[in-house]
This record gives structure tokens, sequence and C-alpha cells, in this order.
């Protein structure tokens, strides 16, 4: 008897159980969590204004979500598309650039503002007059530094800026700069919204602008919970088209575990820089993304001392070292990085197809070397930069690989290291022979590799650390600068990746890649080869 | 109690730092502010006028404020606690609601397979360090089997507002149009670590329940009831559970000190948002405030538990009121 009591309870126990589990079942059909995305980001932004950082977490988590550009990039061909300027029109000398903006762009509706106007010309004034302008309220707010404007000399190529009438704006520019509408486009030059400034003013709440943001994007801001989450809103009055998410949820999960634990169990929809690739694969309901980002990692020459002057020698230290190994090693296999065989990437609407890749063959860099006099060997210093990039994540094993292989050709390697200001400090003095180091770019528009590391300006400021000065490379970039027409300006850079192949003062190894892992039922364009992440154009089914 | 404040107090000074500024967690403080502060607590004066002052600071219910957070301790700890307390109640429950039953099954098949096989398994689950269960339940059921989530206690999704901070009560509370999903939701968070916190007390209960319903079954008045006559049915519902459970109640509170710490680690691997993963943290962070008020915290709340299930015992059981009268 009184087993049977005991199976009447444990019967009683089970069926509770499983009306429990099937009640947490039933809710999957039509509810909100169907309707909601949940992104397990790496980390927590500093603040949620683009203008002020440089940060790829900050950038994933406002650029294209609660924001955007005067115009953008678009996604296949990488070339400037319309945004909220619906036209633009640049003059023959390349110094005015004239901007029409669209009339139905709203502002952000959220419990502490409430826009009374759509964007006008106002508001593009006011974005950019805090970068430009010192004098203005809001420019030294939030620390008020804008390190991509600087960098780019933003406030230098800016002469003025004008407002034609409620939906013009022109700038003028005090030289011709092809790459000033790349950086009109890129993640960093948002739109903010004057009203809103100035309600801030009178409420006397200044930094609420970068911390409470509204901006024009397709999402609106909610809460955010620095080291817990970001939780956003449709913006229901888009421009493009109100998002078909109900919500969206930036998780903040530092641990590589962690987000991969959650994406498994079903808790994360997306999840940023996935890792164990195989397992996700194998995981029919999941889905590894990945794009090749505008990135070089490199072995640069100093092209201003012995023995690196000499260009038979760094073509003979090129073709010694085996490219694939340092793929397999530090990269992982393909599977984390492209080969690379110019400093842009294969995606760049620049890169020149017919560069080749330098061959791997000890033979021919003993001919080199011999050709170049050199036949007692040769000791030379290696510089590996002590931090971990994208383009490089483990430069010392890359330079014990490189080591090894000149070892092959009689060249004994002195691998170099010293904490990352300092590496940073002596490299700028020239300090180095050859050295590992690599380069993000900004924006896709190519100037944007080639002038900071090969060009005869930044040689002067250190910035370009193999100091190579090439009058005939200079040109090409100059003059591919001051013309706008895009087969005009390829037909220049391929010369200079011409150039630069045929002279080789850095030798190219790897263009990264970043990933992104996703469940199959998440649909739309998040990950672009450029800039952050997008959830805008996004569904789940 | 008060051996214990005295050992966070003297924590403050063994701390790297300034003792005022363990204490009260100001470490932006100028110079000015710190004098204040240190004439606040007495500092001037003896040794036990400072004790005597941070008593008093104690009593008021200021603990500082979080070196980390900038956030007062008591605040913080408001709203981590219900989350440790929502997560040791249900493992609590489903510890007695399996452990007992099992144990007095056992009992009843005294000396039979049934027994040696419940308790050889309630000895292994008894030697299982928590942290490997809590990992391999996550390797299991969250990411082989993908059932259950792994980490949090609900979906982000769901927005739910912190009132009384014991989540269930809040979704109920809330007007949110999607509580039933969201309580749903909550109930597959907390499914994972409570059962993982639960299985160890459930061992002890096993077995607690079994030598407690051996007893009963052995005593006299059982004896008289079997010769009365009463089915072997009657005589287990009508007198042996009740009182095989007394005896079981008043270990309760004992298993809820070992709970809470097994709740500790707990949350850490599933990402609980509880007073021990915060206390974790504040380690981490070498919070030193947030160390001394969570330990002071975590302390009071098991000593107010087991004062608490003394009352329960009391009223359940007759003897244990009589003896006091007693004595």
């Amino acid at each position: 008897m009184t087993v049977t009591s005991a199976s009447q309870y444990f019967r009683i126990l089970v069926t509770l159980s499983a009306m429990f589990l099937w009640g947490c079942d039933s809710y999957k059909a039509d509810s909100l969590s169907e309707r909601s995305l949940i992104y397990c980001s790496e980390g927590s932004p500093e603040i949620l204004n683009p203008q002020l950082v440089t940060s790829g977490v900050t950038v994933d988590a406002t650029s294209k979500q609660l924001y955007n550009q005067l115009i953008a990039f678009d996604v296949a061909t990488n070339e400037v598309t319309p945004s909220i300027a619906k036209s633009w029109h640049v003059t023959q000398d390349n110094k005015k650039i004239t901007f029409y903006l669209r009339r139905n762009v709203a502002f952000h509706h959220t419990q502490y503002f409430m826009p009374t106007r759509h964007l006008n010309a106002d508001d593009v004034l006011f974005s950019f007059n805090r970068i430009l302008d010192p004098s203005q309220v809001f420019h030294d707010v939030s620390g008020g530094k804008y390190p991509f404007f600087d960098s780019v000399g933003f406030a230098d190529v800016i002469e003025s800026l004008e407002k034609i009438n409620e939906y013009t704006i022109r700038f003028n520019l005090k030289r011709a700069d092809s790459s000033f509408l790349a950086n009109l486009a890129t993640d960093f030059s948002v739109i903010l919204s004057r009203e809103y400034a100035e309600l801030l003013i009178r409420s006397n709440r200044l930094e609420d602008i970068d911390t409470l943001p509204i901006g024009t994007g397709p999402y609106k801001f909610k809460e955010y919970r620095t080291g817990s989450y970001i939780r956003y809103e449709p913006h229901t009055e888009y421009w493009e088209g109100q998002p078909k998410l109900q919500q969206l949820i930036f998780d903040i999960t530092p641990s590589n575990t962690g987000r991969l634990t959650k994406l498994l169990a079903g808790e994360c929809d997306v999840i940023g820089y996935p890792i164990a690739h195989k397992k996700i694969n194998n995981n029919p309901l999941l889905t590894l993304e990945d794009v090749t980002a505008f990135n070089i990692g490199y072995l640069g020459f100093n092209t201003a001392k012995p023995p690196f002057n000499n260009k038979l020698i760094r073509r003979a230290v090129a073709h010694a070292i085996n490219k694939q190994a340092i793929l397999d090693t530090v990269y992982f296999g393909d599977a984390k990085a492209e080969s690379a065989n110019s400093i842009l990437p294969p995606s760049s609407w620049a890169y020149a197809e017919d560069t080749h890749d330098i061959e791997y063959s000890v033979e021919q860099a003993e001919l080199l070397l011999t050709q170049a006099g050199i036949t007692d060997g040769l000791t030379i210093d290696l510089w590996a930069m002590p931090v971990q990039r994208a383009y490089n994540p483990d430069a010392v094993t890359m330079a014990k690989l490189i080591q090894a292989d000149l070892q092959k050709i009689g060249i004994t390697v002195n691998i170099i290291s010293y904490n990352w200001q300092e590496f940073l400090r002596r490299l700028a003095l020239g300090e180095h022979q050859s050295v590992l180091l690599g380069w993000s770019a900004d924006h896709p528009d190519p100037d944007n590799f080639f002038t900071p590391l090969l060009s005869c300006g930044s040689a002067e400021t250190g910035n370009n650390r193999t100091f190579w000065c090439n009058q005939q490379f200079e040109k090409l970039l100059q003059g591919a600068l001051k013309i706008t027409d895009v087969e005009q300006r390829k037909a220049l850079y391929r010369e200079a990746q011409k150039i630069a192949a045929e002279e080789l003062p850095l030798f190219p190894i790897a263009h990264s890649k970043r990933f992104q892992a996703r469940k199959i039922s998440v649909k739309g364009d998040i990950l672009h080869p450029f800039g952050g992440i997008s959830f805008g154009g996004v569904e789940k089914q | 109690m008060l051996v214990l404040t005295l050992l966070t107090f003297s924590l403050s000074f063994f701390f790297p730092g300034e003792q005022i500024i363990n204490v009260t967690g100001q470490i932006d403080a100028t110079p000015e502010q710190i004098a204040l502060i240190a004439l606040d607590y007495n500092k001037h004066e003896s040794l036990i006028m400072q004790y005597w002052s941070y008593l008093v600071h104690l009593f008021n219910g200021d603990l500082g404020v979080s070196m980390a957070s900038r956030i007062p301790i008591m605040d913080e700890m408001m709203s981590h606690l219900p989350a440790t307390i929502e997560l040791t109640t249900v493992a609590l429950i489903i510890a007695m609601v399996v452990g007992i039953p099992i144990g007095f099954i056992a009992a009843i098949r005294h000396r039979k397979k049934t027994d040696d096989i419940i308790l050889a398994v309630s000895m292994i689950g008894y030697s299982i360090p928590i942290f490997w269960l809590a990992l391999l339940a996550i390797l299991i059921f969250s990411i082989q089997l993908a059932w259950l989530p792994s980490a949090g206690q609900i979906s982000l999704v769901y927005e739910i507002e912190q009132v009384t901070g014991i989540l269930f009560f809040d979704i109920l509370f809330s007007d949110n149009p999607y509580k039933w999903q969201a309580f749903q939701n909550a109930s597959v968070h907390i499914l994972l670590p409570a059962c993982v916190v639960a299985l160890a007390p459930a061992t002890v209960f096993v077995r607690l329940a079994r030598t407690s319903m051996l007893t009963v079954l052995d005593s006299h008045y059982i004896k008289a009831a079997m010769a009365k006559g009463l089915t072997f049915q009657q005589l287990i519902f009508r007198h042996a559970i009740k009182n095989a459970m007394v005896n079981v109640i008043r270990d309760v509170g004992l298993q809820f000190a070992n709970l809470v710490t097994l709740a500790m680690v707990t949350e850490v691997i599933f990402n609980w948002p509880g007073i021990g993963n915060w206390l974790i943290q504040s380690i981490y962070q070498r919070d030193y405030t947030a160390i001394q008020g969570g330990l002071l915290a975590l302390s009071s709340f098991i000593f107010i538990v087991h004062i608490f299930t003394d009352f329960i015992y009391a009223s359940l059981n007759p003897l244990a009121r009589g003896i006091k009268y007693g004595s």
C-alpha cells in the first residue's frame, strides 16, 4: 500500500512538473521573445555618442542603431550612398560640397524628449559645430575630445559650414580632399538633435546629450545598465520604415565562453566575436558569419636604416617567410584571417586584382641575398608589438616563426618588445630595423590605408613606421585625392599598389576577419565589412 | 551577532588602506570630508568608542557606500538579497519535496534493496562538488539539450520593475501585458540553479527523514496503534509522518546556512544576480566596504532564519515548548 501511495505522490509530482514545462513550451508561439532580439555583446560602451570615441564597442551599440549619418557606405560596394542627405553635389574644384536633406526624418520620441519638428539643416550644423567650434556649449561636454575627427584633421580641412536653407547645407573646404565624403559617412559622423540640445541647456543637463541619446536611427534608447544590458525600442517613425523587431537588447557578456553558452542555450539570438567555430558550425540551428575587416597586419621595414634600405634584402626576407604557417598558427588557419598580398583588403574597390603574392621560396631568398652582397649572414632586430589586435592576435609568436624562417637563409633575428607606449614612442623615433604592426582603417576609402601607412607626410611625423618616401608613389596618392571619379582613382591606386609591391617597404601578412554567430531564425544583414553592426533591417522568423 | 560586528570592525583595520575609508567606502572624499567622517565615527577617541559609533551607524542602516559602484551598501544588498532568498527558498522547497518523501520510503523499506539504493544515491549526491555539478548541469541541459537557460533570473526580453525584489512577486504585481510569459520564463530560469542548490540538502533530508521515521516506527505508540489493527497506510499517514516531520523541521534551519553557502557558488556560475554573486564580485574588485557589509548581512540573514525555524519547530512540537517551560 505504501508503495502505491508513494507512487501516487510521484505521479502527481511528475504531472505537475510536466504541466509546468509544457506551459513553458507553449509560450514559444507568438510571444514577446519571438519579436525581441538579444545580441550578446563583448563590452559596455563608455558613452552613447560615437562622436566622442573610437572604440568598437560604442560604435556597435550606437552608430547604426540610434543614429544616422548624412551619407552612408553601401554594404555591397563600399561606395558612398545617400542617408539623411538624399543627394549631394560636389563642385568642380572639389572644394564645396552641398547636401540636400530629406524632409521626413523624424527624431526619437521618448519619455525624456518629445520632438516638435523633423530634422533640418540646423541639426546638421549643430552636430558638426559641436566638433569644430570650441566656443559651442556642447564642445567640452563629456570630455570634449573627438579622436576620430582629430585623427583625420577634420578641422583643418573645413573652411566653413553654411546653411543654405532649411534643408540644404554646404561644407566649404580649404583644399580638395576626396576622402572627405568617406569621413562624413563613417560611424562617427552622426547627426544629433538641436532641439534636444536646447532643451538640455534650458534644464541644465548638458551631459545627458551623450547618456540619454536622441537620434534619428532605427531604434531609440530605452535603458542602459553599465555591465548588464542596453535596451532599445523601435523608432516607429523611422524614415526608412519601422524596424520589424519589437525590442532590441544588448546583453553585455564580456566572457567568451559565457557568450557561447548563452548562444547554445538559446538565450542570445546573435553573439559577437564567437569562439569554438566548429561547435557553432555543427549545430543545425546556428550559423557562423564572417567578413574580412578593413585592416592589415604587416611586417614593416625601416627603409631609412641599413640593412633594410636595400630593396633586395627586403624582398629576400619576404621570400623567406612562410606566410601560410603564420596564418595557421597565429590566425588559426584561414578561418580567422585572409592572406594579404596588398595593403588593401580584397574587398576594397581600389584593390588591384593583378597584385601577385610573393611566393615562399628559400632559394629565391638566398639568390636575392647573394645579389645584395650578403654572403656571411646578417643579424637584424625585429620588433613585435606587445598588445593583441584583431589584425595581429599574437605578434610575439609571429616573430618567433619569422625568426625560424630567416634562420634558414642565414639571418639571425633578435626579437624586441617594449610596453605599448614605449614601443610606439621608440618606433616613431625610428629606432627599429623591422617591426610587426598593423592598421585598422576608419573608413573604406583606400586613402585611409595609403596615406597613414606609406606617405612621405606621415614618414615625417613618424606615423609611417617604414620611413619610406617615394616621390612617384606620393604623386599618385596626391593625385587620387584631388579627383572624385572612382575609375580614375582606381587606376591611380592600382599604380600605387604596383610600386608598393615592387619596392616592398612593408610586407603584408594578413587581413583578419570579424566573426559573428546567430540563430538561423534571425534574418537580415548585421555584420558589415566596415564599421559597426546594424540591426536596422533585421527580423526574426 | 556582536562578535560578528567585532570581526567586521576589526577587518576594516586589517584591510589595506585607511580604516575610515574601508568602513565608509568614501574613496573620492576630499581631506576635509574625510575629517568630517572621522569625527562622525569618533576616530579621535578610544577603540571602544570607535567600535560603539560603528555599531550606532550599523543600527541606523548605514554600512557605507560601495567602493566600486558608489551606491550605499544597504541599497546594494536590498537589491541583491531578494534574489538569493528566492533561489534558496525554491531550492529548499525542492529539497524538502523530493528529499523527505524519499527518506520516508527508505525508512519504510528499511533494510531492503530500495533502502540501500536510496542511501547509496544520496551519498553520491552529497559528495558531488557543487560547482562541478552546476557546470555539468549547464553542459547537459543548456548546451547539449538547449532545454534550460544557463544564466540570469529572467530573459532580458521582459522588463519587470523591481518592487519587492522577489522576482515572482514582482511579475505577478506588474502590469506588464506579457506577465504570464515572463512568469514562465522566470520559472524556467530558476529551475536549473535551484535544482543544483537543492541536491546536497535533499540528500541530507533523505537521511534525516529516514532516521526520524525509523525512530518513530520503532516507538511504542506506533506499536500500540498497530496492535489496535490500523492498516499500514493509516498508520503511516495519520501518525508516523507528522511525528517524523517534527524532527526534520528542526534541522531545516541548520540546512539553511548550508544552502546559502551553496547558493553563493551557484549564483556565480549561473550569473544569478544575488548577494553571493555580488559579494564575490566585490572580493574581485577589492571593495572592502562591500565585503564587510555583505558578510554582516549574510550572517544576520542566516541567524534570522535559524530563529524563525526554531519558532516553527516549537509551534509544531508541543514537547519542545514543554521542555522550555520545564527548564
